[in-house]
This record gives C-alpha cells, structure tokens and sequence, in this order.
C-alpha cells in the first residue's frame, strides 16, 4: 500500500486562529479515506489544504508540507492549476456552472487545452459512465445542468471533475444536502471510484464513514486525533475521545 | 365550518366599544393609506404620460424629412438637425469605445483581483464621489484639461474625452454590482478544475454578468444621449454639418445642445421640441436593444 499524499507537520491559521495545529499523516493510494469530526473540528479546513483551495481565503497563513508523491505541493515553484488539476474537488453543495451539461464537462478539458470535438465527446460520455449519470442525461446533453435534479448535479460534478482526469478526488461532505437514494448512489459511487482514484471525503455521517471508507481519520479541535484503518477505529479506538465521538457522547 | 354552531353563526363574538373602535380605526387607516400610496403612484404615472404627451403633441407637428436631413443654414434660410443626429451619435461611439473596455476592466480588477486593500478601497471612494459631481464642473475641467492643457479643438474628440471620466464611474458601479451577484461556488468550482484566475473570470464570471454590465451600458448612454453642460465648453455648440474625422476637431452640437440653442438662443420652440420627441425615440431605441443585446449574450 504506497502513499499518496504524505502531510508533514501542517499547520493553518486564520487570521490569530490556529484552525489546523500540527497534523501529520499519510494517505494511502487507491483507497477512500474519510475526514470525521464535529463541526469546526477543522476537517474541512484541512480538506481544502490538500488542493490549496485555502489559498482563497483571506488571512489564511498555511506553515508545513504536503507531498504530493513526495513533491511539496506549497513549493513556490509549482503551478497551484496543476495542483488543482492532479487533485480534484466535489463541493459540499452541487455548484454546476450555468451552461450545458455537456459544456460543464467539457468545462475542464478544455481549459486544459482540449479542442478536438472528437475527444470531448468521448471524455463527456466515459466520465458521464463513470459517475453513473449517462443513463439519465444522454438525451438531453444540450440542456442546462441547472435543471438537474440535487442528486443528478452532485454526479455531474463528480463527472466534470473526473473529467481532467485527477489522481486524487476530494469531496467535501458531498452527500449531505442529498436524498437517502442519491446519496446511496454516490456511496457506491466513490466505491467503485477508488479502482482508479484515491478519495478522500469529509463526511459527517458515521455510518456513513464506516460504510465506505478504508481508512479513517479523527479530527478534534484542530488536531488529528487518530487515524487507522476504519474497521478498527470504530470496533477498538484507541484514544478515548474518539470512543466518545464515535459512541455518539458529543459532537 | 360546515358545521353551523347556532350561537356564533349569527354575529363574531361580541366586541367591547373600544375593542370595536380601534378596530374601525385601523380600517380607515387602511383605506387612508391605500388612497394615498394609490394617488402617489398614480401621480408619477401621470407626469411621465403628461410629459412624454405634451412632448408628442409640440413636437411630432413639427418633425419632418426636411429637418432631419439636412442642416441650418442662415443663407439658405433652413433650419436642419443632421449634424446634431450625427454628432450625438459620434460621441456616443467615441465615448463608450474609451469608457466601456477602461470601466469592465476597472471593475473586474475592484471586484476579482484587489480584495479589500486600502488602494481598492480608495478607488471605489473615488467612484462614488465622482457620479455625484454636477456635469457643468466636468465641463469646465473638460475644457481646461483637453482643450487649454492638450491643445484640442473644441469638437467631438474634447467632449467625448469629458464624458468618458462623467460615465466611467456608472458603468464601474453597475458592472460590480453585477460581479458580486454571480455566486462564489461558480469560481471555486472553475478554479478547482485547475483554471487561472483569468480564465476563470472569462470564462465564468463575465458571462454570468453580461446582463448587469449591458444595463450599465444602457444608464451610460442614457447620460451622453441627455448630457448638456458637459458639453457646452468642451464639444461646443457648432451646427455645421461635418464628417466623422472633422468633426472630432470642430465645435459641434449634439441633440440636447442643439435644443438648448434653438429653445433659447433662436427661440425656435418648435424645433425644439422636434429635437425632444428625437430624443425620446433615440432613448427608447438604445434601452430596447441593449436588452436585445444582453439576453442574446446570456445563452443557456
């Protein structure tokens, strides 16, 4: 089982809080790692560091490495749009732009270059398979994403990130604003996903976290708790306030 | 209540005097208030119709072939307004062709690039302080810039140069507003895609916010279409008919000077009230296909 991403001694500061306090961990490749916690445990936060999406943030201060397969993707001499494209991201809320749906796929190829007519039609329909999707959309590609339903745009989303061809999918509490059949959708979705990605999603779903995921990582108040495969996390915790988290007496 | 209950279907429970006084108080304050809001709206309607009426009715009489295409003569004892048609129209290019691409790309760097720093923040004070100046002091600076300072000739190039720095802050104005409207889950959603900042605007952004940057469009001509004092000093008040590169550099009247001649100085009312009913239909066209134009732009 080789690693991915290898976080060494991350630290994040917004403005005087200190959100993010030392977490160093290394994320395997080709499995599902879930983020869990109560909210503001930072889990998010450190979600967003993993594809510099915390660059947005005004007065955000970011100290430590993330190895990308042992580049440090806050080298200044990386290009934060490769970054972007090698580590996709599902947001929290399905956020399709307002155009086709063909065209929210084709989005991402073609600002990478992709021109031929060719090629995007075959990247719109394998990633449109991919995300369990092209049975429902084939007919009316030309139609706005925007008329999809909440589920159907979580899964376009994932296709139109799929479709710059990432190595590592991020999705942040993707399935929280979706219906229990959606959702059961992009669980079996991420699933299958991890033959060929690495995910890694913040959930705040316990069960769903036991579901899914292969390794599981703990976050309270900023720092990593624990982190461990999830069968055992969940069966023998090793730290107590874990226990108690995932017992359900807080958060 | 299908049922009928024999003690209440005949009146509501009993009211006290004074449960029962103040409730017909709030009745006639009701209507009182429906009156007057009702009488307000009603006034404003009836101004615009009165005026746009009283407008038609001196005007329209008065517009024919012969005024609109030719010019005032004193030998010839004509009195035309082609130039003044032309030379609005003139100033309208020249102006947005300066002002449109200076005021996008002023608000996009306000909105997109610059965040909250103090230079940002300056900028948009000074915007705000700008669109509230009376248009005679943009004339007369106008005038002591471009014509005193660079040496221009009163014509076209001198008003339309003025008019840019009066127009620039409305179209920086709408055109943000309309930046701010499109939803931050569109850039975050371009940018974690691995698109550039600019790309991402191009691609994104600005297509969201075409609508809103075509109405500031539409509020800027208005204001060149309508502007007079501005103009006085700096396009002046010349009535000769003169090609596009001529006119740049001679004294040339648009409409709303034209009528400010005429009305005044030659006490023709009639033709300016010709001009006026022009300029009504020269409005009313740019609104309509500024809002042709921007539902064209926003496709989906």
């Amino acid at each position: 089982m080789s690693t991915i991403l290898d976080v060494e001694k991350l630290n994040l500061w917004y403005g005087d809080h200190h959100a993010l306090k030392d977490i160093n961990v290394e994320i395997p490749k080709n499995r599902i790692t879930a983020l869990i916690g109560p909210s503001g445990c930072g889990k998010s936060t450190f979600l967003k560091t993993l594809n510099r999406m915390n660059d947005l943030v005004a007065g955000v201060k970011i100290e430590g490495d993330v190895l990308y397969n042992g580049q440090n993707i806050y080298d200044p001499s990386v290009d934060v749009t490769w970054i972007r494209k090698q580590i996709g991201m599902v947001f929290q809320k399905a956020n399709p732009f307002p155009m086709s749906i063909y065209d929210n796929i084709a989005y991402g190829p073609r600002t990478h270059g992709i021109r031929s007519r060719v090629r995007l039609d075959e990247i719109v329909e394998r990633t449109l398979r991919d995300a369990a999707i092209w049975e429902e959309v084939k007919d009316r590609l030309k139609k706005p994403a925007l008329g999809l339903s909440g589920g159907q745009q979580q899964r376009l989303c994932i296709a139109r990130a799929l479709a710059v061809e990432p190595d590592i999918l991020l999705m942040d509490e993707s399935t929280s604003a979706l219906d229990p059949i959606s959702t059961g959708k992009i669980e079996e979705l991420a699933q299958q996903l991890k033959e060929k990605y690495t995910v890694v999603m913040v959930t705040h779903n316990m069960q769903q976290a036991a579901r899914i995921s292969d390794e599981c990582a703990f976050f309270l108040l900023g720092e990593l708790v624990e982190f461990s495969a999830t069968d055992k996390m969940f069966s023998t915790p090793t730290d107590k306030r874990t226990e108690d988290y995932i017992t359900g007496r807080f958060g | 209540m299908s049922v009928k209950n024999p003690e209440l279907s005949a009146e509501m429970p009993a009211l006290s005097d004074s449960e029962k006084k103040s409730a017909e108080r709030r009745k006639l304050w009701n209507i009182n208030a429906n009156f007057w809001l009702c009488f307000c709206a009603f006034l404003t309607m009836a101004l615009l119709v009165f005026l746009i009426g009283y407008i038609a009715y001196r005007g329209v009489p008065h517009l024919t072939w012969q005024l609109i295409r030719s010019e005032t003569s004193h030998l010839k004892h004509t009195i035309g307004i082609l130039p003044n048609i032309l030379n609005t129209l003139y100033i309208i290019v020249i102006t947005m062709a300066i002002a449109l691409p200076v005021s996008v790309g002023a608000a996009i760097y306000l909105t997109e690039y610059a965040g909250r720093t103090k230079l940002a923040n300056i900028i948009e004070f000074a915007t705000e302080t700008l669109s509230g100046i009376p248009s005679i002091i943009y004339g007369l600076v106008g005038m002591l810039i471009f014509i005193q300072m660079f040496g221009l000739k009163q014509g076209i190039l001198a008003g339309a140069l003025t008019l840019v720095i009066m127009i620039m802050p409305v179209i920086i104005r709408t055109t943000q507003e309309s930046l701010k409207t499109v939803p931050d889950a569109y850039r975050e959603g371009a940018l974690a895609l691995g698109a550039g900042k600019w790309h991402m605007i191009r691609t994104v952004v600005l297509p969201n916010a075409i609508d809103g940057i075509v109405t500031g469009c539409i509020l800027g001509i208005g204001r060149i279409v309508g502007e007079s004092a501005a103009l006085l000093f700096t396009a002046g008040f010349g009535l000769v008919l003169n090609g596009f590169v001529k006119a740049m550099q001679s004294s040339s009247a648009t409409l709303t000077v034209a009528l400010y001649v005429y009305a005044s100085e030659r006490g023709e009312t009639d033709v300016a009230f010709a001009i006026a009913v022009i300029l009504m239909i020269l409005t009313f066209l740019i609104n309509r296909l500024a809002k042709l134009a921007a539902k064209k732009l926003k496709k989906v």
